[in-house]
């Protein structure tokens, strides 16, 4: 059976630099899919072309078994939302106003607003926890409160299939579980299949039910975070000397770096 | 069968939008302040329009000018308003409005303040065309108007095809604009001093922008570009709004954000266009309405029928003031918006500074 979204030998580049080559990957239906990889690996290029914001040079990106280039713009974004590494919010705009520009693919000339989308925005925005903002100006909120608002536009999109690219970065740690936790919530009860990526690996051993691990553009492994967290492989990719253990809350991988001392031992 | 409801269920204020519903599930969201604003800039706009009909060496009183225009006038006044100064007044109303529009597009597309076709080369490809059949070939005022429209479109295809580059980036458009302002005015000095005098003379006068001896040969032309271009305008306007938001947020909400910037651009360089071969390169009404109109309506989009509605109001006064202050046609109305825009701009710097925009 293949899967809604899948990438089939896609070569990725901007101009004439190319960023991945040969490039597959599969995003497991219902899954939680986080991919890891150190910066300028290629991860939001990955996600970019996903989403077919990036065309790929060769190969090509299928939704729903159908390419992705040639479906309309905005019957893709019914299906498939992204939030992508770094936005604009208007000047002056509200909260609420920007979470109803999620809205966007639902409506059209003459049906800009329905009960339906009221209700889906107001949703969207107490999932997120920035209902009590709805009032405030976008451009007055903190960093993390902000990118909650994204995120629960990108909810008011109402996508079976969802990318987030970095949403916990710029959150405290108690923020960024809760948005993990928003995201396993969606995952579980409503059924989405959700792709995100994240920087830290204890986050992404705890929450991906499937994990992708990316290196200068190459797929290094992927498979469920129990299987494919390993010393080895966080050496691999990151370049990092460590430990993994237990997880004494929830039993996945945890990766506990080598003290300076051995790390820079080796490198000497 | 329409009704006005909250856009927030508890009735809250959270939303700065309100919905109109009509039949079969059709809904309008609308901004109750931009909306006024906008109603009352159409209103400024048609009582300035009057008074300047009003206005001139022949003054008729603003209810004589109404009763006129209805037909009921003495024939004295029926030459003076219809036949002289009402298409004048009409190609002021919709260069304004073409203007005002044109800048509000450039704005939205290149997310930046600065991005009006005065500054990005637009008027100057059209300066160059007229002063061309000017000079060259001491064109009549219909060949001027040609020439103007070949140059601005040409222009226009030029910057597009340089600042392309996978597709248009805000920041790129405006430089290259710039780059293409500098050349072409480098142009026009040359095409000026190569000039006989006689031409120079009427190349100058084009340069300044004036409201001077406008007819309705002028009016006709102008209309039907607008009649067909603001409706393809304003049905993009939500897809503008959403690339306000950036590209990959656009993208991912649906809109073709590349199609819709081509199609944007295009039709803002046709208005400015439009509006050079009518009036000559009016300055500033295009950099000024649209952040006016922004700040009247405080809404977050484009504002692009609040910025065309605008564009006019500032036509008309500047119009008006010149001919107050200098008596009819002394004054080219280009040089008033000229030192308006002058002023706007000086204050634009200041409260971006204040605000640690720039
Ligand atoms: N718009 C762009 N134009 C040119 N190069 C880009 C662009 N976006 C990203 N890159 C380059 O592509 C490479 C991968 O970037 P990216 O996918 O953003 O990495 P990350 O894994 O950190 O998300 C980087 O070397 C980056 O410099
Ligand atoms: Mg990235």
């Amino acid at each position: 059976m293949q899967q809604r979204l899948t990438a089939r030998n896609v070569t990725l580049g901007y101009d004439q630099r190319v960023i991945a080559e040969d490039l597959s990957v599969e995003i497991p239906d219902n899954s939680f899919t986080v991919i890891v990889g150190p910066n300028a690996c290629g991860k939001s290029t990955l996600l970019r072309a996903l989403s077919r914001m990036l065309k790929p040079s060769a190969g090509q990106v299928l939704l729903d078994g159908q390419a992705i280039a040639s479906m309309p713009a905005k019957k893709v974004a019914k299906t498939l939302g992204l939030l992508p590494q770094s936005s604009i919010a208007p000047d002056g705009i509200t909260v609420a106003d920007l979470v109803s520009r999620g809205r966007y693919p639902h409506q059209g000339l003459l049906r800009q607003w329905s009960q339906h989308d009221e209700q889906v925005v107001a949703e969207s925005m107490a999932a997120t926890g920035v209902a009590e903002l709805s009032g405030r100006a976008v451009d007055e909120l903190s960093g993390g409160q902000r990118q909650r608002v994204w995120i629960a536009m990108a909810l008011a999109q109402q996508t079976p299939l969802l990318l987030l690219d970095e949403p916990t970065t710029y959150l405290d740690i108690q923020h960024q579980l809760d948005v993990l936790d928003l995201c396993a919530e969606l995952h579980e009860n409503q059924g989405r299949t959700l792709v995100a990526v994240l920087h830290d690996l204890n986050h992404a051993a705890r929450y991906a039910t499937h994990l992708i691990a990316l290196r200068g553009g190459v797929v290094v492994a992927e498979g469920p975070p129990a299987e494919v967290v390993t010393a080895e492989l966080v050496e691999e990719v990151f370049g990092l000397r460590c430990q993994i253990i237990q997880d004494p809350e929830t039993g996945t991988p945890l990766v506990i770096p080598a003290a300076r001392k051995a790390r820079t031992g080796l490198a000497a | 069968m329409t009704q006005t409801t909250n856009a927030k269920p508890d009735g809250s204020t959270a939303s700065r939008s309100r919905v109109l519903r009509g039949p079969g599930g059709t809904a309008l969201r609308l901004e109750p302040r931009a909306l006024v604003a906008g109603l009352l800039l159409a209103a400024v706009a048609l009582v300035m329009a009057i008074v300047l009909i009003g206005t001139g060496d022949f003054e008729i009183a603003p209810w004589d000018v109404v009763r006129t225009l209805l037909g009921e006038g003495s024939p004295a006044d029926d030459f003076i308003v219809n036949d002289l100064r009402l298409p004048r007044v009409l190609v002021a109303v919709l260069v304004g409005a073409a203007l005002g529009m044109a800048g509000a597009v450039f704005q939205s597309v290149s997310r930046n303040p600065l991005g009006s076709p005065d500054l990005l080369g637009f008027s100057y490809g059209s300066a160059v065309g007229a002063l061309a059949v000017i000079t060259l070939f001491q064109g009549g005022s219909a060949a001027v108007a040609a020439g103007a429209v070949a140059g601005g479109l040409l222009t226009g295809a030029a910057v597009y095809l340089v600042a392309y580059r996978q597709g248009i980036h805000g920041y790129r458009l405006v430089l290259v604009g710039i780059g293409a302002s500098a050349m072409l005015l480098a142009l026009i000095q040359y095409l000026l001093t190569k000039a006989k005098l006689v031409d120079a003379t009427r190349a100058m006068v084009w340069l300044t922008g004036s409201l001077a001896g406008r007819d309705w040969s002028q009016v006709w032309p102008l209309l039907a570009t607008c009649a067909v271009v603001f409706p393809l305008v304003l049905g993009q306007g939500r897809a503008l709004r959403m690339m306000e938001m950036g590209d990959d947020a656009a993208y991912a909400l649906g809109v073709g954000v590349e199609r819709t910037r081509m199609l944007l651009m295009a039709a803002a360089i046709v208005l400015t266009t439009a509006a050079s071969a009518a009036a000559g390169p009016i300055s500033f009404v295009a950099l000024a309405a649209p952040q006016l109109a922004r700040r009247l309506t405080r809404s977050s989009g484009p504002n692009l029928l609040a910025g065309a509605l605008m564009g006019s109001v500032l036509l008309l006064v500047s119009d008006w003031a010149s001919q107050r202050a200098f008596g009819a046609d002394q004054l080219p109305v280009g040089v008033v918006t000229g030192l308006v825009g002058g002023v706007y701009l000086l204050w634009l710097l200041v409260s971006e500074r204040k605000a640690g925009r720039i």
